[in-house]
């Protein structure tokens, strides 16, 4: 038995690329909605798999350092490394801001970062053009989505720093590049008042009979350093030995401190569950809405082609064709565009992905899913044809 | 009359129920042979396309008889099962206009049946070419229906209502699209397959210049049919 529906898309099979073609650009948007969702998932876990860090200890009570502010003191990683099972423990801070170099600007996650050697928690781990930071301040060690080169000189507040090292697919979990500077300036940035800010406060308090008693001799200065230092981070990355479990450490770390300490699944849930829950939710939203234009669309078009061919499908049945043979006719040509269509969408998905600002990851098994999803899809599109291709009455052909 | 062919004795055919009943065929009785060529006339209206339907097992009759090639299709209210095979094997159709697949070329278009009835590709358009070439189109043989003319088309799908070699042939109005030449042409080859193929060949038509061209002609107004005999000029 030859293919009905093979010979009627060689006949047709302008009508049915350009269709496929259309149906595939939808499709490849459907794609690249799912890798841009997969894009934020993968930024998450690549901001906590580069902080090389087994424990976040933030704030007491908040979900920081990255989902929300997180305040602690500058010098509570000493004691925190005391405690059995950490083999490193080092301060960071995290800011997003504009970075500026020469007239352009570039938001990044500004990540403040201790002291130390490669492999320091917080540092970034590979490198992939120059070296680590190796001074106390004004140098910089940039993402290439940055942009930056090495030696290029960028503002932050105030400050200038070198382009010392650059680094691959370091992000936040909103996708913005990261930039690490040095813990010390880092704090400067995260607390630094202007100029006219800080002249204002020195001027107060020289004004406060309480800061400025004249039998203390040094008090005004003290409480005017204090104004202008700042003695805080955002957490404190802990590393942990080998043998330890992380809640056999995190558990005194919360008893004695009186800290909040995450370990990495509940840090990956902050992140994926609360961080990008609302975007992903609007992600889910596109595709199902996308899936369900595509199955109309498919529906339509599907109906469109059995309705041009109402008579032939008449003169079929009055000849003898069984009904299976016409439904099947449909499917296979339902079928044939939903791959068509994959085929493009698939191709338009990969060269377009790279185009986009935000990381789309195009990950194979939702390439798999969504084929078969696509295949589900025109099946079940080809429904409604077939119901009315089985509804011809054969007499038509008579007339 | 001899075996095969068709007979019907005492056909109805009632549409609706009640008070809005209409009936369209009132106890028709028809027979024709193997090899014979009958026309079919009647103004519109009259019950040509219910005799037509009725006749091709598209509907069924509400009473009367049906006999196909020896065998009973139809009795009072009793049918054949499977009406798509029977319409497949035993009926040939010719249509007003040829209704060809436009995706198929003229072989396969003819070869199409057999291929339904389970025959193998191959031997299904061995048979449909060696029809072709019995109907002088097989010169077209490759050729999609776009490309034919409206002579060829016709002789094609006088070679697919041929192609299983059914006892009966329903031609509804073949030459209607036709000029005379032509129309004399497709009528002259139906006469000639039905005495080839021994193929009973019912020709429903309004077109004056073919009516002198049937020995018998069974006129059909109101539902009711009287049979008369015809010219018979040009055929024997």
């Amino acid at each position: 038995m030859i293919s009905l529906a093979g010979r009627d898309i060689l006949h047709a099979w302008g009508k049915f690329i350009f269709t496929g073609v259309g149906l595939g650009l939808l499709i490849g948007v459907t794609l690249i909605m799912a890798g841009v969702y997969r894009g934020m998932i993968d930024d998450g876990k690549v901001l906590l798999d580069s902080s090389g860090a087994d424990l976040w200890v933030v704030q007491k009570d908040t979900l920081g350092p990255y989902a929300e502010s997180s305040s602690l003191p500058d010098d509570l990683w000493r004691s925190i490394r005391a405690v059995p099972g950490v083999a490193q423990a080092a301060n960071a801070t995290f800011l997003t801001m504009q970075v500026r170099k020469g007239d352009r600007d570039v938001r990044a996650m500004v990540v403040g970062i201790a002291a130390g050697d490669p492999g320091t928690p917080g540092w970034p781990p590979h490198l992939v053009a120059g070296r680590q930071i190796t001074r106390g301040h004004y140098e910089a060690v940039a993402d290439l989505a940055t942009g930056f080169g090495l030696g290029d000189v960028l503002k932050i507040r105030r400050n200038h720093y070198t382009v010392v090292g650059l680094a691959r697919r370091m992000v936040s979990s909103n996708g913005d590049p990261i930039v690490f500077i040095p813990l010390k300036d880092a704090q400067e940035a995260q607390f630094l008042k202007d100029n006219d800010a800080i002249l204002m406060q020195r001027r107060r308090t020289e004004a406060n009979p309480a800061f400025n008693r004249p039998g203390v001799p040094g008090l005004l200065d003290a409480v005017t350093a204090s104004q202008t230092t700042n003695n805080s981070v955002n957490a404190v990355l802990v590393r942990i030995r080998p043998g330890f479990t992380p809640e056999e450490v995190a558990e005194p770390i919360r008893r004695w401190k009186r800290l909040t300490v995450y370990d990495r699944a509940q840090m990956e849930d902050i992140l994926i569950g609360k961080l990008i829950r609302t975007s992903s939710q609007q992600i889910g939203m596109f595709l199902a809405i996308l899936a369900i234009v595509s199955a109309a669309i498919v529906a339509f078009i599907i109906y469109t082609l059995t309705m041009d061919k109402i008579r032939e499908i008449a003169v079929l049945k009055l000849i003898g064709t069984r009904n299976r043979t016409i439904a099947a006719m449909i499917v296979q040509q339902a079928l044939v565009l939903g791959v068509i269509g994959f085929v493009v969408g698939k191709i338009t998905a990969t060269f377009a992905a790279p185009l986009f600002p935000k990381h789309v990851l195009l990950m194979p098994s939702d390439s798999i899913a969504g084929f078969f999803a696509v295949l589900a899809i025109c099946m079940l599109a080809s429904v409604v044809s077939i119901r009315m291709a089985l509804q011809v009455d054969p007499a038509e052909a008579i007339g | 009359m001899g075996a095969g062919g068709i007979r019907i004795a005492n056909l109805s055919k009632r549409f609706g129920e009640g008070d809005t009943a209409v009936l369209a065929l009132k106890e028709v009785n028809m027979e024709v042979a193997p090899g014979e060529v009958v026309g079919l006339i009647g103004p519109s209206g009259s019950g040509k396309s219910t005799l037509l339907k009725c006749l091709g097992a598209v509907i069924d009759p509400t009473a009367g008889r049906m006999i196909l090639n020896d065998t009973v299709i139809y009795d009072d209210g009793w049918k054949v099962r499977d009406l798509r095979a029977l319409r497949r094997d035993q009926i040939g159709f010719v249509f007003q206009a040829p209704y060809l697949i436009p995706f198929l070329d003229a072989t396969d278009n003819v070869a199409l049946l057999p291929m339904l009835a389970g025959v193998a590709n191959g031997e299904a358009r061995r048979r449909a070419r060696e029809l072709l070439a019995a109907l002088d189109v097989q010169h077209r043989a490759e050729a999609m229906p776009t490309r034919l003319s409206g002579g060829e088309q016709q002789r094609v799908a006088i070679a697919r209502g041929l192609i299983n070699r059914p006892p009966v042939i329903l031609a509804d109005e073949p030459t209607a699209p036709l000029d005379s030449q032509r129309a004399m042409v497709v009528i002259r080859i139906l006469n000639d397959m039905a005495k080839r193929f021994e193929t009973a060949v019912i020709v429903v038509t309004h077109d004056q210049k073919i009516i002198p061209t049937f020995k018998r002609i069974y006129h059909i107004r109101d539902g009711v049919t009287h049979e008369e005999a015809g010219a018979g000029l040009g055929f024997d």
